[in-house]
């Protein structure tokens, strides 16, 4: 390449790149070589407190039973939730899409709704939902001859009641995602399975799900992404109690940085974050690629 | 539709800077919540009487106030005077951000220090110098049902802990399997505090170093606290699970209720007007008699920063004044630090307050180290885990030592190098 290409080169991609070096890479360096310290509010007051500690804050947290509590909690919420999104994602596409379906504008908005309101909003009608003496949920139940349920203050039930919060407040973003995948599968594939005599569920199996593969990544990827970021459905519903249940990796980290303000730690406990999430994804990409999902 | 704001906008910053001109000298006072809203009203006066200064009122809420005040002592903008949590002027004062104020106090004739309560005005003394002048206060009693507890058989509101017991125990006889007598909200910190403030035990010991929850004293208090539980006095729910506490304490879901003078204005509103007189106030029962409790509130300190200290003293003077805090009283209902000005009628026939004031005699500080919010947290999650069965009492000592033991860590480090210097 020419000297003059290749300065046009970097001049295209300069004010890109300057971004992204100021409000990415610095940040990011910065919160490294805090995680390394034990910054305070005493080293806040006079930056000889500071100490240099290693990994002291990384061993620390793996030493720290509350963060193995955290990151437990936080892989329960990601393993059951995300599949279980990403299924109510594409059942109320397929549906949608049925050319059975009647309303379909109406229903379409209706599922999406979740989506664009507020999590503190939704969260206080939630608690009286699922409010142990007066909520609508026990109130069922109690017809069916159910025992009233302590959704939000069981520690067995708090972190089932936040993950399904969780999934009827993002399955909608994931459906109009599907839906546009649904549409793109040509008309005569089906067509061809019907010659060949296969019904509903085979159609489903063999036609619908290998077209949507690369859409069924690129949801998992961003699905996952999100819900490993679990803070504000705990934060508004339970404030991480009852006993920890609700404890999130993100949720650990807020209580560190800013309400005990231990900025070494909490930079410490987004590091193992990012690393962990940075480990899954291209562990799911190399697998997609493997098994030819990948477009 | 954006022009007309963005030309309001412009317009106060015109005006803003034509407010300039004025030649007072400005103080900054940084206010919250609804303390920070009220005594706007109080500030004309002072403006009057001190023509030569001006008074620039910040309110922020509560909630964003400890983030912003760190904030703006990192970025050298502390204002001249500031309403501060007293349990926050431990962490201030070691910040270094907070000017002393005995010099000052020691030539005042407004602000008279054995006018107030004593247990009140030593939250505001660290290490024997005053960072600060308490503005209204707060602490923790039991409300408590009257009709019940006459019922259960008892006239009189229980003193000590063994009379306590033997009316819970009454209670939740009456109340049966669905009823209890008291409400301890697994996601409060403060009853058990102010029961385990009660001992002669410090909480921590050896100037801050150690945990001392190993003592007598607090595991006698955490084993009472186990025990209203155990016994099925108290239900194991957080308040977001009761979300009307005042509904059930009128059903009768409970007959006590630990809290603050706040819940005064609340109970008189949210129970219908015809059982009114079914509730009451009464002072924290000790182990032995009458016993101590949280004391609570908030303090006027000067940041140490600050270049208009001495305009900033008049107003905190101004405030402090009796008959300043007698107004503030009337518009917010606050209660005063000061014991002339409860001798106001509005206050001395208050049958509900009557509690308040006697319990202000008997209020404790808690330890004033930085950490110790951290640590008072660490004491809920670990009493709430002691409640769920899964810590025995001891255990649950020994457990918060170790941990109050490891989050003191820094401070007892910083104290050494202090020590070797």
């Amino acid at each position: 390449m020419s000297g003059g290409g290749r300065l046009a080169g970097w001049v295209f991609a300069g004010p890109a790149l300057l971004v992204i070096g100021l409000f990415f890479l610095l940040p990011v360096i910065c919160a490294l070589a805090l995680s390394v310290t034990d910054f305070d509010i005493y080293a806040l007051a006079d930056l000889d407190n500071l100490r240099f500690v290693g990994f002291g804050n990384y061993l620390a947290l793996l030493q720290n039973p509350l963060f193995w509590k955290a990151l437990g909690n936080t892989i329960y919420f990601v393993l059951v939730g995300v599949p279980l999104s990403i299924m109510v994602s594409l059942g109320a596409a397929v549906l949608l899409h049925s050319k059975l379906g009647r309303f379909k504008p109406f229903f379409r908005t209706a599922f999406f709704a979740p989506v664009v309101t507020t999590v503190v909003a939704v969260a206080v009608i939630w608690r009286y939902l699922f409010h142990t003496r007066y909520g609508l949920v026990n109130w069922g139940l109690s017809g069916l001859g159910i025992e009233p349920v302590d959704w939000l203050g069981d520690p067995h039930w708090a972190m089932p009641t936040i993950i399904g919060f969780a999934v009827w407040k993002n399955f909608g973003y994931n459906m109009i995602i599907f839906l546009s995948g649904l549409q793109a599968i040509p008309e005569d594939l089906y067509e061809a399975a019907r010659i060949d005599g296969a019904s509903a569920w085979p159609q489903f199996r063999h036609v619908t799900l290998p077209m949507l593969g690369p859409v069924l990544l690129l949801v998992g990827i961003l699905t996952m992404a999100g819900y490993f970021q679990l803070f504000a459905e705990p934060y508004v519903m339970t404030q991480g109690g009852p006993l920890e249940s609700t404890v999130s990796v993100l949720y650990l980290m807020y209580e560190q940085g800013f309400k005990w303000w231990n900025l070494g730690m909490a930079s410490a406990v987004a590091f193992i974050l990012f690393v962990l999430m940075g480990g899954i994804t291209s562990g799911l990409l190399w697998f997609a690629r493997r098994r030819g999902a990948e477009g | 539709m954006k022009w007309p704001a963005l030309l309001s906008l412009i317009l106060l910053v015109v005006v803003g800077c034509a407010r300039n001109n004025d030649s007072r000298e400005v103080v900054t006072f940084w206010a919250m919540g609804f303390e920070g809203e009220i005594v706007a009203q109080l500030l004309p006066e002072f403006e009057r009487t001190h023509p030569g200064i001006r008074v620039e009122l910040q309110q922020l809420p509560w909630t964003a106030a400890h983030e912003k005040l760190l904030t703006a002592y990192a970025g050298d903008s502390t204002p001249d005077l500031c309403q501060l949590g007293n349990t926050w002027i431990p962490e201030f004062a070691a910040l270094g951000a907070l000017e002393p104020l005995d010099i000052r106090l020691s030539g005042s004739t407004v602000i008279d220090i054995a006018d107030y309560f004593q247990g009140i005005w030593n939250t505001n003394v660290i290490d024997g110098r005053v960072y600060g002048a308490p503005w209204y206060v707060d602490t923790r009693l039991p409300y408590y049902r009257r009709d019940l507890l006459l019922a259960a058989g008892f006239a009189q509101p229980p003193t000590t802990w063994l009379e306590w017991r033997k009316a819970m125990a009454a209670i939740k006889a009456n109340a049966g399997p669905k009823g209890y007598a008291i409400l301890l909200p697994l996601n409060e910190f403060e009853p058990l505090l102010a029961l385990a403030l009660q001992q002669d035990d410090p909480l921590l010991r050896d100037r801050g170093r150690h945990g001392n929850f190993r003592s007598a004293g607090f595991r006698r208090t955490l084993a009472f606290y186990q025990e209203m539980f155990d016994r099925g006095w108290a239900p194991q729910v957080s308040n977001n699970q009761i979300s009307n506490v005042w509904d059930e304490f009128d059903k009768g879901m409970y007959s006590f209720y630990i809290s603050g003078p706040w819940n005064i204005a609340e109970f008189k509103k949210r129970i219908p007007a015809q059982r009114q007189d079914e509730w009451m106030t009464m002072p924290l029962p000790g182990p032995n008699g009458p016993g101590a409790s949280i004391a609570g509130g908030s303090s006027l300190v000067l940041f140490r920063a600050s270049k208009h200290k001495q305009a900033a003293w008049q107003l905190l003077e101004y405030l402090s004044d009796v008959r300043t805090q007698a107004r503030f009283q009337a518009l917010t209902g606050d209660l005063p630090p000061r014991r002339t000005v409860w001798n106001d009628p509005r206050l001395a026939n208050d049958p509900h307050a009557k509690a308040f004031r006697q319990q202000l005699e008997r209020v404790k500080p808690t330890p004033k180290v930085p950490e110790w919010e951290r640590i008072a947290t660490e004491m809920r999650l670990v009493s709430e885990q002691m409640v769920n069965g899964k810590l025995s009492v001891d255990e649950a000592a020994a457990e918060l030592d170790r941990r109050a033991d490891a989050i003191l860590e820094k401070r007892r480090w910083m104290l050494d190098r202090a020590g070797a210097k």
